[in-house]
């Protein structure tokens, strides 16, 4: 259950980097050897937020495919699961051309809380 | 209204950083570390026990850093091949993270030390995220443990740089189908070296024991990382 360390990380990484707006989603790229659980993760984001400006705010989780290349046809394709996995071709070995082990925060959704905000009526 | 910021950080980007700067710290002292890694029970310790035996024998200065949830009982054992040893008592945290790894190593590794081993928390699923700041990271499995162990937790295979398979004395009495083992090992990484040992007969011992002497001495391959 490192989930739950991998989830503080995330929390400290986006309050040190949005550390003043009200963050309403987040979204975290998880390659598919990156030996993170999704559901582990959304639990441990819960629980790692809660108490923090991030509580409430929602953690999206985008699975990254990784290359493979058939060891016997030579055709690449894109696996969604850890090897191994037969090619869609031929049936022979799909071996992962990359390590598959990405695991970035990527977009952070914030409240939009500039002047221009919704609910600021022009002074007229 | 809201509005997306793009952050592009690696999440483990602390960890990294911190692995990254401690392999620079080892190296400038002349050492190595390796990073063992396996399901509890697979021998680790009986394995390091050989390993830092074997290598003090050599006249290679080794030290070794074991992982464990609650008890001191793996340092006491290995302390009894005379070399420095030291517990990392993880409080139930189920993988060591570099941090920890750097504390445990400030002002207590001997200068000189040529190999660290540093033995992971037995886990074969979260101790494979974190860059402890090894040169060589080895994943091991036993004969006792069936042939499928690569395929059930192949980030722990795919992020390795060599496999070892412990226990082949038994490979016997279990009816290990080693060809099997192979062929799992092959699906999920076609390039992983694979090493046959047993700590009580002593196989595979002495070629472990000279990937780390070249190791050692920067002529071995560099380590997968990536």
């Amino acid at each position: 259950m490192h989930e739950m360390s991998v989830a503080n990380e995330i929390v400290r990484s986006v309050r040190q980097a949005l550390p003043d707006q009200e963050v309403l989603a987040v979204t975290v790229q998880v390659g598919v050897l990156a030996a993170v659980v999704p559901d582990a993760l959304r639990f441990g984001w819960e629980v790692a937020t809660a108490g923090t400006p991030l509580a409430g705010s929602r953690l999206v989780v985008e699975l990254l495919p990784l290359p493979a290349r058939c060891l016997d046809c030579g055709a690449e394709h894109l696996t969604h699961r850890p090897p191994p996995n037969p090619c869609p071709g031929c049936g022979g070995d799909l071996m992962p051309v990359g390590r598959g082990r990405e695991l970035r925060i990527g977009t952070v959704e914030i409240e939009d809380g500039g002047p221009t905000a919704a609910g600021q009526e022009p002074s007229q | 209204m809201s509005e997306l910021v793009d952050l592009n950080r690696a999440v483990m980007a602390r960890n990294d950083e911190l692995a990254r700067a401690l392999r620079e710290d080892l190296a400038a002292a002349g050492t190595v570390a390796v990073n063992l890694m396996s399901a509890p029970g697979t021998g680790k310790t009986a394995l390091t026990e050989r390993l830092l035996t074997g290598l003090l024998e050599r006249g290679t200065p080794a030290a070794a850093l074991t992982g464990d949830l609650a008890t001191e009982n793996d340092a006491r054992r290995l302390a009894s091949t005379g070399a420095p040893v030291r517990q990392i008592t993880t409080g139930g945290m189920c993988h060591l993270e570099a941090h920890l790894v750097r504390d445990h190593l400030n002002g207590w590794l001997p200068t000189g030390t040529r190999v660290l081993i540093v033995e992971n928390v037995g886990n074969l699923v979260c101790p494979a995220g974190f860059d402890l700041g090894e040169s060589l990271r080895m994943v091991l499995s036993s004969v006792t443990e069936g042939e499928d162990k690569p395929v059930k937790y192949p980030t722990a295979y795919r992020w390795a740089d060599l496999a070892v398979l412990t226990k082949t004395d038994l490979a016997g009495p279990c009816e290990f189908d080693e060809d099997a083992f192979l062929r799992a090992v092959r699906s999920v990484d076609a390039d992983l070296p694979v090493v046959r040992t047993s700590a009580r007969t002593g196989e595979g011992v002495p070629q472990l024991l000279d990937h780390l002497e070249r190791l050692a001495a920067g002529v071995a391959p560099a380590a997968r990382r990536g």
